[in-house]
């Protein structure tokens, strides 16, 4: 026997799809993404340590998601393998933020629009990091494939809006990295009765001062628990890292 | 556009979790096998229309590997280009030289670099050493029809290995076969030569400075009985390419510090031609 048939507005399957995305969107754990002085900063809550909210997708560009996993997961391999191809095919130059930005614009749209395929529960943030602090780009994708290019910061998951007014608060492009971790790590703790646990925050930097030409880099958990270590605390100094150095 | 990127996740193209999920050049074929660095395989044997780029040393120092390359390459007997790098970093642990037919052969470092970067990204860890080493081999063999042809690429591979902490070489031949080589190796066509020199002068445990004294020794000696290789050309300052592996990962040695070095040995070669006379 075959279902009857009801129509639906389009203007009712749109909202339906989207309350569907949303609902599953706020059940996830928030990620925040900021520009400070070396670059772009990447902050998640995330106890795991081996699934990432945050990854690299090529030399100056990152990629940050909340929502469903296997969703969001099959979206950044097809972003890295859209970034490597086109880096391979023209020059590692010519891959940009903004491309693939619409790419997955273009993606996410299609299917939230596509009748037979349930509508992707995911937010997606795509974030490049300039030679020049004014080149820094932060991008955010919605479910329905809209696009938002965000100026300073952009949060995403469950309690968004509660966190976006804590971190609006305080936050300054101009920061070092120690100070907006400690912003990011207070914002993504402000409705929480307790604040997150250091070994819960999934770090990483597009760090503009790194030589290498890939910028991505994630921060371990000590070096975390070291930035976030209370200011009355005399901060040790910073080992620097080994340099490769040419034979004399 | 929407059908390309909807390949790219594996949508229609497959099963992303099927072999090669990781793998550039596999999907790459899939995709877009028109970029790949192979040619016609139908067409006849030409191999006097690509360059030939020559002579590739390594040799393991007490902080790791040293890889260098002369800057020649030659079509015949004529001069191709007198500048061409042929030693590169494949990752930050790791570099690559290359030997053979130059477009080919620099296409194909640069789908093993991608290759590298491709797989760290996607799994979240880089490869081993080995893995690397296995990929390359892979990719060669693929070259087989080519270099049937007289498209030849061999490459060699150097890097610091993290699980025994110490810098490892590996050597191929055309159809994909991959070998461990211990303290030294030099492949291209004046790689006789310099084995030669090698084997002399190379001892256990030098320092980087003194590796790279060798490796411009043995190049030296490559170029003094090869004509396809290269010799540094002090009129123009043009020197080798050399690398340095360590722990800290691929540092490219400063030209500076490479013209220097080459400058005292060729002011050594002007009191004996033939280089550093070995103990007996």
């Amino acid at each position: 026997m075959s279902q009857p048939m009801f129509y639906v507005s389009p203007e009712q399957q749109v909202k339906d799809r989207a309350d569907f995305a949303r609902a599953g969107i706020a059940r996830g754990r928030s990620v925040v993404v900021s520009r400070h002085r070396d670059g772009i900063l990447f902050v998640a809550e995330n106890p795991s340590r081996s699934l990432h909210k945050v990854a690299e997708l090529y030399d100056r560009i990152g990629f940050a998601a909340v929502g469903r996993y296997n969703e969001f997961e099959s979206l950044r391999i097809a972003g890295v393998r859209h970034a490597d191809l086109r880096g391979y095919a023209y020059d590692r130059r010519d891959v940009t933020g903004r491309m693939l930005a619409n790419a997955y614009a273009q993606v996410l749209g299609t299917i939230f629009s596509a009748v037979s395929e349930k509508p992707y529960e995911v937010e997606l943030a795509v974030a490049e990091v300039g030679e020049e602090p004014q080149g820094d780009q932060i991008f955010r994708l919605a479910f329905d494939g809209s696009v938002a290019d965000e100026a300073d910061f952009c949060v995403m998951g469950g309690s968004a809006e509660a966190i976006a007014a804590a971190l609006g608060q305080g936050h300054d492009p101009g920061l070092p990295l120690a100070k907006a971790l400690r912003l990011a790590w207070t914002a993504l703790s402000a409705d929480r009765p307790q604040p997150i646990g250091f070994d819960a925050l999934e770090v990483a930097l597009l760090d503009r001062q790194r030589r290498q030409p890939r910028k991505f880099r994630r921060l371990t958990a000590a070096a975390v628990a070291d930035l976030l270590q209370p200011a009355a605390e005399p901060s040790r100094p910073k080992a620097a890292r080994p340099r490769p150095q040419p034979p004399q | 556009m929407t059908t390309a990127w909807f390949g790219a996740w594996g949508k229609t193209a497959g099963e992303p979790l099927s072999g090669g999920a990781s793998s550039f050049s596999a999907w790459l074929a899939q995709a877009r096998p028109d970029l790949l660095p192979t040619a016609d395989r139908g067409a006849p044997p030409a191999p006097e229309l690509a360059p030939r780029a020559t002579t590739i040393v390594a040799l393991t120092v007490a902080d790791g590997v040293i890889i260098a390359g002369d800057r020649r390459a030659t079509m015949g007997s004529m001069i191709a280009q007198r500048d061409i790098q042929k030693v590169f970093a494949a990752d930050e642990f790791s570099a690559i030289g290359v030997a053979g037919s130059a477009g080919l052969a620099v296409d194909l470092v640069k789908l093993f670099r991608v290759e590298l970067e491709h797989y760290e990204k996607i799994e979240g860890a880089p490869l081993s050493l080995d893995g690397k080493a296995n990929r390359l081999a892979a990719m060669i063999r693929g070259q087989l029809p080519m270099a049937l042809q007289g498209f030849v690429v061999v490459p060699l591979l150097v890097g610091w290995d993290q699980s025994s902490a110490r810098g490892r070489i590996f050597s191929y031949d055309a159809t994909g076969g991959c070998y461990e080589e211990t303290g030294h190796h030099s492949i291209g066509s004046g790689s006789v030569f310099a084995r030669g020199a090698l084997k002399k002068l190379y001892r256990p445990g030098l320092t980087t400075a003194k590796g790279v004294t060798v490796a411009v020794q043995a190049l030296f000696d490559a170029a003094d009985d090869d004509s396809a290789t290269g010799g540094p050309d002090l009129a123009r300052q043009i020197f080798p390419v050399v690398m340095a592996v360590s722990e800290h990962g691929v540092c490219p040695v400063e030209e500076a510090a490479v013209a220097k070095i080459t400058n005292q040995v060729v002011a050594g070669r002007q009191r004996r031609p033939d280089g550093p006379e070995a103990k007996l």
